[in-house]
């Protein structure tokens, strides 16, 4: 009974916070919004018996991509002045809404015909047993997200970086072209 | 909480939030927010079947998700940074240059 009306506020928050961060104009506010969703994520991750993934979420979700996107939406700002007004366009408003609310109807009526899984409440995952996993069974998979991570470094520093404007009177020979 | 559907109807609740403001939103920065909203409810559903099966594979599979999420997360803004540099504004209907 506890655990239901535990799982019914964390839900109501995560909702809640949810429709704020789709909705609300000014861009920052919804950014503080998704934190919000995100930290109550990692609290139902917490009821849920996963408290090594909570603090991750905590970390990597709540610490590092809300600071990404802080300064993302301050990195795109026309003028520091004036307020973002017009996020969502109203005559898209519709057509998403109906999209939206098609998809979770969708989602509910395959989640009806499907049969219900029990939790095995008495498990327990560790640590352990996590880490374990990431570095026998699926460490090519380990290895192949660390390039993976590599690589979007690197090319988000290629893609995003000015050019360089010191070296402009600095002619680079060209090859000498081949003699046919 | 005995079983994976309330987990998992509230992750399709959150899922289809993220995809009207997906659709919904002009600017780049609040898609890539809306984005970051449905990863989220898809490591939920993870965690759930982890709980369901009792083993690690599925908060396993949550950090990959976690992984490959961020570095999409880096990419795409560097990619709304250089649009802000070449118009002024990430205003995805308003960048129409390359349709027909």
């Amino acid at each position: 009974m506890t655990s239901q009306i535990g799982f019914g506020v964390i839900a109501v928050c995560l909702l809640l916070s949810a429709l704020f961060v789709v909705g609300s104009k000014n861009l920052v506010h919804a950014v503080l919004w998704l934190a919000v969703t995100l930290l109550s994520t990692a609290v139902l991750f917490v009821t849920m018996r996963a408290p090594f993934v909570a603090g991750i979420q905590v970390l990597l979700y709540a610490g590092g991509v809300i600071t990404l996107m802080l300064f993302g939406v301050m990195l795109t700002r026309r003028h520091e002045s004036v307020e973002i007004e017009a996020e969502t366009s109203p005559r898209r408003r519709v057509p998403a809404a109906i999209a939206g609310a098609g998809m979770f109807i969708l989602f509910a009526t395959a989640l009806s015909r499907t049969p219900e899984q029990p939790l095995q409440l008495h498990a327990t995952v560790d640590t352990v047993d996590i880490v374990r996993s990431f570095l026998t069974g699926n460490v090519l998979a380990f290895e192949v997200l660390s390039v993976l991570l590599l690589a979007a470094m690197i090319g988000a520093i290629v893609v995003a970086r000015r050019r360089d404007h010191g070296f402009d009177h600095v002619r680079i020979p060209r090859k000498r072209e081949e003699r046919g | 909480m005995m079983a994976t559907h309330p987990y998992l109807l509230l992750a399709a609740a959150l899922f289809s939030v993220g995809i009207y403001g997906v659709l919904s939103r002009r600017n780049a920065v609040g898609i890539l927010i809306s984005v970051e909203l449905m990863a989220n409810a898809v490591n939920i559903n993870l965690v759930a079947f982890s709980r369901a099966q009792g083993t690690a594979l599925g908060q396993v599979f949550m950090l990959f998700s976690i992984g490959i999420t961020v570095a999409e997360v880096v990419v795409g803004l560097a990619l709304v940074i250089l649009l802000y540099r070449s118009r002024q504004d990430v205003l995805v209907d308003e960048a129409n240059e390359l349709s027909g």
